[in-house]
C-alpha cells in the first residue's frame, strides 16, 4: 500500500483528503503544520505528499525545499493544494520541484486521478 | 667698512630683495600658487598705510605734541568694522564694472562723466605728488643724518650727494617692471603686492626692533622713561591731553578713517588688488592690530629722543635712526633705515602705480582718443602706446615727485604734509559715500561739490605753506583775502575756536557736502547716471548679467565690437572672449550685438583704458540717432523688472517645489491605499476560497460515493452547511466594513445599559467558555449610566472582544476577566486575557484586517480577520476608542470607551 502524507491546517480539507485517499487505497499520514510534515515524512517516507503552503510554523515551500534537498525524500511527489492562485506562486511551486499545482477549490476527481498516475 | 658703504650695500641688497620677492610672486601666481590669495598677505598689503611718516613722523610728531599722532591710526581702526559694509560694497562695484581707480569708480557712479574723472586725478596728483615727495624727503634725510652724525658726510661717493635720485630711479624700475606688465590693469600685480606685504613686516619688525631697544636696553624698560619724562615738565605735557586738542583729535580722526579707503595707494591694495572679498574679515582685526604693535613704541622714542638729546639737537623726525646711533649700534642702525627705507618704498610704488593709472586712463586716454576715429587705430599701435604712456607716467610722476621734494618740501615735517595729503583726499568721501548709498547724487552734486572742497583745502591749507615759502605776502594769512578778515585760510569765516588745521577740514568737508548734496537735488538726472546709480547702491541685487544693458542703441554690428575689441585686445584674444561671451550668456552669434554684448565690451574695454573712455569708445560704434530717451528708460525699467521677476520665478519655483512634493507624497499614500485595496481583495477573495474548497469537496464525495454510512453523510453535510456559514460570516463583515468605511452604515441609537449587553454576550459564549474550562470573571460597575448606542453593534464588538480572548487565552488555565465601570466622564470596558499577548509593533496591526494573514504563511485559527478593525469602527462611529494593551506572555487588555451623556440625562432615566 503506498503511502501519501497530507499536510493543512483546514480540518475540514484534511478531512474530505483523508476520505477520498483511503478509499483510493492508500496508507494515509496527517499533519497540521509544516514541522509535522516534515517529521512524518522522515519517519514514513512517503511516495506522494499533498502540500498546502500557508500553514503555522513552517511554510509548506519550505516543506518541498526540504524534502528536494534530502537524498532518502527527493524523489518524493510533492503536489501543491493551495489558495494562491497567482501566476507566480505557481511558477515557484514548480522550480521547487513539485509534480503538480493545484489551485483550490479543487476538483476531487482530477486529483484522485493525477495522484493516481503519480503513485 | 664704512657706514655709507654699508649704508649702499645694504640697500642695494634690500632693494635686490625686493625685486627677488616681486618676481617669486608672480612666478607663484603664474604656477597657480598664489601667494597674495590669503587674507594675511592682504591684511599686511593694507599696511602700506604705514609710510616714512608713520616710521619716523610719528615719533617726531610725538616729540613735539605728544599723543595726537594716535589720530592717524585710531581713524583707520575705527572704520575697520565698517569695511564689510563699505568697502566690501566698493571691491564688489569694481569687480563687477572693472573698476580699477578712485577717478574711475566716480567718474563711472556718475555716468561716465569724463570732466569728474580728471578733476579726482588732478586732486590726487596734488594731493598724493607732495606724499610721494616727502618719502622721498625722508630717505634722503635718513641717510644725511648717518653720516653727519658719523662725521662722513664729506665724500667722494657721489651717490650720498643725492641718495633720493638712487632710490626714485630703482623704484621707477620696479614698479614699471611690475606695475605694467599686462595691458589688462584690472589684472592683479600680484609680484607687487607680495613686495608690499614683505616690506609691511620688515618695517614693523624694523620698527618694533628699535622701539624695544631703545625701552629696554637703553632704558630699563617703559616704567623708566616715563618717569624721567615725567621729571621734564614739557615733556610730561606731551603725555597728556588737554581739552583745545578735542577738536584736532576729532578731525584729525575723522580724516585719517577717510584716507583708510581714499587713499589712491589704499584703493590700490584695498580694492583693486582684493583676491577675494572675504578675505576683509580678517583684515578687520589684523589691520588695527598692526596699527597697534607698530605705535607701541612710538612714545617711548619720542620721550627717550628727548631725553637724550635736549635742546632740540636732533630733528625729532629722525630719532628711529640717531638714537641706534648714539648707542653705537651700527647694525640696528642700519635696519633702522632700512626700515624707513621699505616704509618709504612700499608707499611710493603703491601711489605710484595707482595715480599712473589714475592718469592715463582718465587723463591721457581720453585726450589721445578724442577726434580719433575708431577705424584709424591699429592695435599694435594701441597696446604699444599703452604700455608707453604708463611707463612714461610713472617716470613723470616720480621725477615730479623728486623735483618737489628738491625745491618745495624741504621744509616741511613729514606730517603735516602727510595731513594736508589726507584731507586731500577726504574730498572725495561725500561723492564717494554718496555714490555708493544714494542713488539721488548726481554728477553736477558731485563735480560742485569737490571743486568747493578742493578749493577749501588748497585754500586753507596749501595757501598758508606758500606764505611760509615766502612766494605769497604775508597779509594774506594775516588780513585776508583781498584785505577780507572772513577771508583769513587760517581761520576762514571767523572760525577761530578750531586750529587752522581742523577748520579747513571742517569747512572743506562741510561746503564739500551741502553743495553735493544741495546740487544734487536740484539737478537733473540723465539716464546712464540713474542707471549706474542704480547699479552702484544695489550692487548686491543685481546680477553680473543684468549690468549695465545698452541704453536703447538699436542697432550695433556684432562685427563692430568685435573690430573695436580686436584693436585693444588682439584679434585672437578677442575671438576667446567672444567665445567665452556665448557660452557664458549660452546664445549664438548673431548680426546685431545685444546689450549683454555691448556692455560685456565696454567692461573688457573698461580693464584697458577705463570705464569713461571705454564708454566713449563703445558709444562710437553705437549709431547714436537711436538713442532714444524712451528706450532707455524702459531697458533700465526691464532691468529692474528681470531682478524683481527673478525673485518673483524663484518664489513660484519654491513654492511648485513645495508642491511637487506634496503631490508625491497624495501619491504615494494614494499607491499605499490601492495596494491596500488590492491587498484587501485578493486576502478577501483568498479567505473565500477556503470555506468553498471544503463545500465542493464534500458535494463532490457525497455524489461519489453511495457507499457512504449515513453518520459519515451527515457529518459531511453538516461541515458543508458550517462553512457555507463561515462564507456568508466573511460576506456579511466585508460588506459591514465597506458600510463603514463609505460611511453608509447607520447607527440605530437607543439609551443602552452596557451592563446588559455584556451580560447577553457573556450568555452567548458560556458554552464555549465552559467547554475549553476556561475562568471568566465578570467585574461590572452597578452604577454605570445609560449610554447612547447601537445594541446589536455594541454586543457584535463585545462578541468580538471576547471570542478573541477565548481564542487566545493560555490554552491548559485560560482566564478572562470582563470588567466595566466609569471614568473621566466615559463608560470603559476592558477585556483581559492571560493569552501571549502581542508584541508592541503588532499592536496597532491587528486593527488592518486580516493581520494574522498577512503576518504568517499560517492561517488564523477561526474568525474571518475582520473582527477587530470592524470592531473599532463600530466604537468609532459611537465616538470612542478602541485599542489593546499588551505584552508578550502578559496577555493582552482589550478596552473600549463610549461617551457618557451628561449627568441631567442619566437622572432621566
Amino acid at each position: 500500500m503506498k503511502k501519501i502524507l497530507l499536510v493543512d491546517d483546514e480540518p475540514n480539507i484534511l478531512l474530505s483528503l483523508d476520505f477520498l485517499m483511503k478509499k483510493n487505497g492508500f496508507e494515509v499520514f496527517i499533519a497540521r503544520d509544516g514541522e509535522e510534515a516534515i517529521a512524518i515524512a522522515q519517519r514514513e517516507k512517503p511516495a506522494i505528499v499533498i502540500l498546502d503552503i500557508m500553514m503555522p510554523k513552517v511554510d509548506g515551500y519550505e516543506v518541498c525545499q526540504y524534502l528536494k534537498s534530502q537524498s532518502d525524500l527527493s524523489h518524493t511527489h510533492v503536489i501543491f493544494l493551495s489558495a494562491k492562485s497567482k501566476e507566480s506562486d505557481v511558477q515557484r511551486g514548480y522550480d521547487m520541484g513539485a509534480d503538480l499545482y493545484v489551485t483550490k477549490p479543487f476538483s476531487t476527481r482530477n486529483l484522485v486521478k493525477q495522484v493516481k498516475e503519480l503513485a | 667698512m664704512s657706514l655709507q658703504w654699508l649704508i649702499l650695500i645694504s640697500s642695494l641688497l634690500y632693494l635686490g630683495l625686493l625685486f627677488g620677492i616681486a618676481y617669486l610672486g608672480e612666478r607663484q601666481t603664474q604656477r597657480g600658487k598664489s601667494l597674495v590669495n590669503n587674507p594675511y598677505v592682504y591684511s599686511l598689503s593694507l599696511a602700506v598705510f604705514c609710510t616714512a611718516w608713520t616710521y619716523y613722523g610719528s615719533v617726531g610728531q610725538a616729540a613735539r605734541q605728544g599723543v595726537p599722532f594716535l589720530t592717524t591710526y585710531l581713524g583707520p581702526t575705527l572704520m575697520a568694522p565698517l569695511w564689510w559694509i563699505v568697502l566690501r560694497k566698493i571691491i564688489r562695484i569694481c569687480k563687477v564694472q572693472r573698476i580699477t581707480t578712485l577717478a574711475d569708480f566716480l567718474s563711472a557712479r556718475y555716468g561716465n562723466n569724463i570732466s569728474l574723472g580728471v578733476l579726482v586725478t588732478l586732486v590726487c596728483i596734488l594731493g598724493i605728488l607732495p606724499y610721494i615727495s616727502i618719502q622721498l624727503k625722508a630717505i634722503g634725510a635718513s641717510v644725511d643724518i648717518l653720516l653727519t652724525h658719523s662725521g662722513q658726510k664729506s665724500t667722494l661717493v657721489t651717490w650720498t650727494n643725492d641718495p633720493a635720485l638712487f632710490i626714485t630711479i630703482a623704484l621707477a624700475g620696479f614698479t614699471i617692471l611690475f606695475g605694467t606688465r599686462q595691458v589688462d590693469v584690472t589684472k592683479r600685480h600680484e609680484g607687487m603686492v607680495t613686495a608690499i606685504a614683505f616690506e609691511s613686516l620688515f618695517k614693523l619688525l624694523a620698527f618694533l626692533a628699535v622701539g624695544a631697544y631703545i625701552t629696554f636696553i637703553g632704558f630699563n624698560g617703559f616704567s623708566d622713561i616715563f618717569s624721567q619724562a615725567q621729571a621734564v615738565p614739557h615733556l610730561r605735557e606731551l603725555f597728556t591731553l588737554s581739552p583745545s586738542q578735542y577738536a584736532d583729535w576729532f578731525w584729525l580722526t575723522l580724516v585719517s578713517l577717510l584716507a583708510i579707503f581714499l587713499l589712491p595707494r589704499q584703493f590700490q591694495v584695498a580694492v583693486k588688488e582684493n583676491v577675494n572679498e572675504r578675505h576683509l574679515l580678517r583684515a578687520t582685526w589684523l589691520f588695527p592690530l598692526y596699527l597697534l604693535l607698530i605705535n607701541l613704541f612710538v612714545l617711548p622714542i619720542a620721550l627717550g629722543g628727548n631725553l637724550l638729546f635736549p635742546e632740540q639737537s636732533v630733528d625729532a623726525d629722525t630719532y628711529v635712526l640717531a638714537i641706534p646711533q648714539y648707542f653705537g649700534k651700527d647694525v640696528l642702525t642700519v635696519v633702522a633705515f632700512l626700515g624707513g627705507l621699505s616704509a618709504a618704498t612700499s608707499m611710493i610704488i603703491v601711489s605710484t602705480i595707482a595715480l599712473s593709472t589714475m592718469v592715463n586712463n582718465n587723463l591721457l586716454v581720453p585726450i589721445w582718443l578724442s577726434g580719433k576715429s575708431i577705424r584709424e587705430l591699429k592695435r599694435e599701435r594701441i597696446n604699444r602706446a599703452l604700455f608707453n604712456s604708463r611707463r612714461l607716467t610713472i617716470i613723470g610722476i616720480l621725477l615730479l615727485a623728486y623735483l618737489y621734494f628738491k625745491f618745495v618740501s624741504g621744509q616741511f615735517s613729514l606730517v603735516s604734509i602727510g595731513i594736508t595729503s589726507f584731507v586731500a583726499v577726504a574730498q572725495l568721501a561725500p561723492c564717494l559715500l554718496g555714490g555708493i548709498f544714494w542713488k539721488g547724487g548726481t554728477y553736477q552734486g558731485a563735480l560742485s561739490g569737490l571743486l568747493i572742497g578742493f578749493t577749501v583745502w588748497f585754500y586753507t591749507l596749501v595757501i598758508p605753506t606758500i606764505v611760509q615759502a615766502e612766494l605769497l605776502p604775508s597779509h594774506l594769512l594775516e588780513q585776508g583775502l583781498l584785505g577780507i578778515s572772513a577771508l583769513r585760510p587760517e581761520s576762514l569765516f571767523g572760525l577761530t575756536v578750531f586750529s587752522p588745521l581742523s577748520q579747513a577740514i571742517f569747512w572743506s568737508l562741510l561746503l564739500n557736502t551741502i553743495s553735493y548734496i544741495g546740487v544734487s537735488l536740484f539737478a537733473t538726472v540723465s539716464v546712464s547716471e540713474r542707471k549706474q546709480a542704480e547699479l552702484f547702491v544695489d550692487v548686491f541685487q543685481y546680477s553680473p548679467s543684468t549690468l549695465s544693458p545698452l541704453e536703447g542703441a538699436k542697432v550695433v554690428l556684432t562685427a563692430d565690437i568685435e573690430e573695436l575689441l580686436a584693436k585693444f585686445l588682439g584679434r585672437s584674444g578677442t575671438r576667446t572672449l567672444m567665445k567665452n561671451f556665448y557660452q557664458q550668456y549660452r546664445t549664438k552669434p548673431q548680426r546685431e550685438a545685444d546689450y549683454r554684448l555691448v556692455s560685456y565690451a565696454e567692461r573688457l574695454l573698461a580693464g584697458v583704458i577705463g570705464s569713461s573712455s571705454a564708454n566713449v569708445m563703445v558709444m562710437s560704434v553705437v549709431r547714436k540717432d537711436d538713442l532714444l530717451l524712451e528706450d532707455l528708460f524702459r531697458v533700465l525699467d526691464e532691468s529692474q523688472q528681470l531682478v524683481y521677476a527673478n525673485q518673483k520665478l524663484k518664489q513660484k519655483s519654491r513654492e511648485l517645489e513645495q508642491l511637487s512634493q506634496q503631490l508625491k507624497q497624495a501619491n504615494r499614500e494614494l499607491q499605499k491605499l490601492d495596494y491596500l485595496k488590492d491587498e484587501f481583495i485578493s486576502t478577501v477573495t483568498h479567505e473565500l476560497r477556503t470555506p468553498i474548497t471544503s463545500i465542493r469537496a464534500f458535494c463532490e464525495i457525497l455524489q461519489d460515493s453511495p457507499e457512504l454510512s449515513p453518520e459519515e453523510q451527515e457529518q459531511f453535510l453538516s461541515t458543508i452547511i458550517k462553512e457555507t456559514d463561515r462564507m456568508e460570516r466573511l460576506i456579511n463583515q466585508v460588506l459591514d466594513l465597506e458600510k463603514f468605511e463609505s460611511g453608509t452604515q447607520q447607527l440605530h441609537l437607543q439609551l443602552v445599559d452596557i451592563n446588559q449587553v455584556i451580560q447577553e454576550a457573556i450568555t452567548t459564549v458560556s458554552q464555549l467558555v465552559k467547554e475549553k474550562d476556561i475562568s471568566l470573571q465578570v467585574n461590572l460597575s452597578p452604577t454605570l449610566p445609560m449610554v447612547s448606542a447601537d445594541p446589536d453593534r455594541l454586543i457584535q464588538v463585545i462578541l468580538n472582544l471576547l471570542s478573541n480572548a477565548i481564542k487566545f487565552c493560555n490554552s491548559s488555565n485560560g482566564y478572562i476577566r470582563i470588567s466595566s465601570y466609569l471614568v473621566e466622564g466615559v463608560v470603559k470596558v476592558n477585556v483581559l486575557d492571560n493569552g501571549k499577548g502581542i508584541p508592541a509593533e503588532s499592536q496597532e496591526m491587528i486593527f488592518e484586517g486580516f493581520f494574522q494573514a498577512h503576518n504568517q504563511t499560517t492561517k488564523k485559527p477561526v474568525g474571518s480577520g475582520l473582527g477587530l478593525t470592524i470592531s473599532r469602527k463600530i466604537i468609532e462611529h459611537h465616538r470612542g476608542k478602541l485599542w489593546v494593551e499588551s505584552e508578550p506572555e502578559q496577555g493582552s487588555k482589550f478596552s473600549f470607551t463610549l461617551p457618557a451623556p451628561p449627568i441631567g440625562r442619566k437622572l432621566s432615566y
